[in-house]
């Protein structure tokens, strides 16, 4: 395992740069080459009316083109944070530091590496090398810290079932900050912390989360306003409704739920409820759903060359490599 | 895998009893997993290759009681523990071992290390009771030494292979994902032994099998069945330079037992690992100056859950 592992995300020099403020913003997970859903998202963001565009890292992997990311990122004025992808790619490292122990995810992990090492003009790797691995923001008045896996090591994953709440409590003590957004691990979630602090993982652009669907996911965070209760009841329906509007099947028994944190989430198949949520006091988070050409990126990904195992989870929304990195929770979701 | 390099910086031979008065001291970054000696050295079992030579009679550490783990449960909580992890002996023996799960699981992920023989059906529905209850994960690693019983009962004693299979079927059917955690007993390559546990964890139901492959620990009963250390096998400042911290236990970890708090899970046998009766007395470096230290310098992260091996099931 290399050392560039353990780079600190606080010696970016972006934390030492007076942290942009906004009221309504667009936070994009890991790419993976997936510029078809990055496209998509983008638009979809502009649609919403957000202020600023981020994204978390890893860039390129898993999917054909790695250069055909980096000019909608930039001329769309998407701020990027590195991710350990990134930065393996930008320094010419010999793998993605993604910490697989597996046989068979590190075969499928080298595969991966090697196309897009390959496929990744150089004149981008010092743009890749150069990005921050942190970077702050200020929505309404909460201290927002984004990272790629967690503020303390770029490829350290934060599962939902495998990271306690006082765990998040912790990092947003040690790193100064209200609310932590993540990705690294494939899966978006939330977590409301104590002092009304937040930490939310967007999910992925790249591929689809394991559930069957083929529609991946970003987020947008929006500044507390004084909406009402009812107003979050019918932003919750709209969402159910949209998410209804993509390919995948629409259940009827779908419909907006009143939670415990006085919150209301769409409960979805029992597995997606948090399509819309507002914590008791704080920043509103909404996942949103984005639906792209899939069957275009997998048969880019066939002609490509890439592993047929890579254009079967685009297809069939189930994870058929790296299967190893996931908790029995997340993985009993999924089909293998 | 590192190698090792006992010589000083001028490349001379260090003597042990420098290594040992003089040994890497490793600071406990932050205690994100907490471990306790549920079982204490208490099991039904009386494997062969036991670091810590658990057996029936064997007592020296005893059960922790659900009232002392909720005491270290609340202690962790400020500290911001990430996980916990339960080993014995065997857990499952100690009655109160779902209760403590229940409660455990209100504050993070459990996983427990177990033997896979003692699972009653009213335990198991239990089990998956408090599972399906958590946000959290509730993991179960089950040891299993080899893909038959002419493998594995030699090592782990009669009947063993034939009661932990059952288990695992019994962890399969409820949609349990069990971890199988497998000593490195033989010799040679690995593939071909991974393969036979894939096919006979499908075979018996469990579709898809994750596998964890152990180094051995050169302690307890293991020193009888195979011998123990060498006297060179420490860790050395030398050995330490450019080395990733992270991948050692003792680095984000300790363990509680009914006799306070314990640097790790390895060193149970080791008067000196203890570290004190609260958590806030266990937060300082500790040196690596036992033989056992080596085996952890060598492999890295042998006690958490990550999986060293398996086959997905996507190419059967």
């Amino acid at each position: 395992m290399s050392d560039a592992l353990q780079f600190k995300t606080t010696e970016s020099p972006s934390a030492t740069r007076a942290a942009p403020s906004h009221r309504r913003v667009a936070v994009l997970g890991g790419v993976y080459s997936n510029y078809l859903a990055l496209e998509e998202a983008i638009k979809d963001a502009r649609r919403r009316n957000v202020e600023a565009i981020y994204c978390l890292g890893d860039l390129g992997a898993f999917g054909p083109h790695p250069d055909r990311v980096f000019p909608i990122l930039i001329d769309n004025d998407v701020q990027v944070v590195r991710g350990n992808y990134d930065d393996s790619i930008g320094r010419g490292l010999p793998d993605c530091q993604c910490g697989y122990t597996d046989p068979r995810d590190n075969h499928f992990a080298a595969v991966s590496y090697r196309y897009t090492y390959q496929q990744t003009n150089e004149r981008w790797r010092p743009w890749l090398a150069g990005l921050p691995t942190e970077l702050r923001m200020k929505i309404g008045e909460s201290r927002v810290l984004l990272c790629h896996g967690s503020p303390r090591k770029t490829n350290e994953f934060l599962w939902e079932s495998t990271t306690s709440t006082q765990f998040l409590e912790r990092l947003c003590r040690d790193h100064d900050a209200d609310v932590i957004l993540a990705t690294h691990t494939g899966i978006k979630w939330r977590r409301d912390l104590d002092d009304d602090r937040l930490f939310v993982n967007v999910g992925v652009l790249g591929r689809p989360e394991n559930d069957g669907r083929t529609n991946v996911w970003y987020a947008i965070l929006e500044a507390p306003s004084h909406r009402t209760t009812n107003e979050y009841k019918h932003l919750a329906t709209e969402s159910a409704k949209r998410q209804s509007a993509t390919s995948f099947a629409n259940n009827a028994n779908d419909v907006p739920q009143p939670t415990e944190r006085g919150s209301h989430e769409v409960l979805k198949h029992g597995t997606d409820k948090y399509a819309v949520s507002q914590p008791a006091k704080g920043i509103h988070v909404e996942f949103v759903p984005v639906s792209y050409d899939h069957e275009r990126l997998a048969a880019e990904m066939r002609s490509e060359g890439l592993p047929s195992e890579f254009a079967d989870t685009i297809l069939s929304g189930h994870w058929t490599t790296c299967l190893e990195i996931l908790p029995g929770k997340e993985r009993r979701r999924g089909r293998f | 895998m590192p190698t090792s390099d006992r010589s000083n910086s001028c490349g001379n031979p260090v003597s042990l009893e420098v290594l040992q008065t003089n040994a890497p001291r490793v600071a406990l970054a932050a205690l994100d997993t907490l471990w306790f000696q549920v079982g204490g050295t208490i099991c039904n079992l009386r494997c062969h290759h036991c670091f810590i030579s658990c057996s029936p009679e064997n007592d020296k550490f005893r059960f922790l009681s659900l009232d002392t783990c909720v005491g270290y449960l609340e202690e962790s909580r400020a500290l911001g523990v990430k996980e916990y992890y339960f080993t014995g002996g065997e857990p499952f023996a100690n009655p109160e071992m779902c209760d403590i799960l229940e409660r455990t699981l209100e504050f993070g992920p459990a996983t427990v290390l177990t033997n896979a023989t003692l699972f009653r059906d009213a335990i198991l529905d239990r089990l998956q009771f408090i599972d399906n209850a958590s946000i959290y994960s509730l993991e179960l690693r089950v040891s299993l030494d080899g893909y038959s019983a002419e493998m594995n009962d030699p090592i782990r004693g009669e009947g063993t292979f034939d009661r932990a299979m059952d288990g695992v079927r019994k962890l399969a059917a409820r949609g349990f994902l069990p971890i199988l955690t497998i000593a490195r007993t033989w010799d040679g390559p690995d593939d071909d032994v991974l393969a036979a546990f894939v096919k006979l964890l499908r075979e018996n139901g469990y579709q898809r099998p994750r596998l964890k492959i152990l180094p051995l620990l050169k302690l307890g009963a293991e020193v009888n069945r195979s011998g123990g250390y060498g006297a060179g096998d420490f860790v050395t400042h030398t050995m330490m330079r450019e080395y990733d911290q992270s991948r050692l236990v003792c680095s984000a970890a300790r363990l509680v037992t009914d006799q306070g708090v314990w640097v790790c899970p390895i060193l149970l046998d080791s008067p000196d690992a203890k570290m004190g009766d609260s958590l806030a007395d266990a937060l300082r470096a500790y040196p690596l100056r036992h033989a056992a230290c080596y085996t952890c310098w060598q492999y890295g992260a042998i006690c958490s859950n990550v999986a060293s091996a398996a086959t997905a099931s996507t190419d059967a």
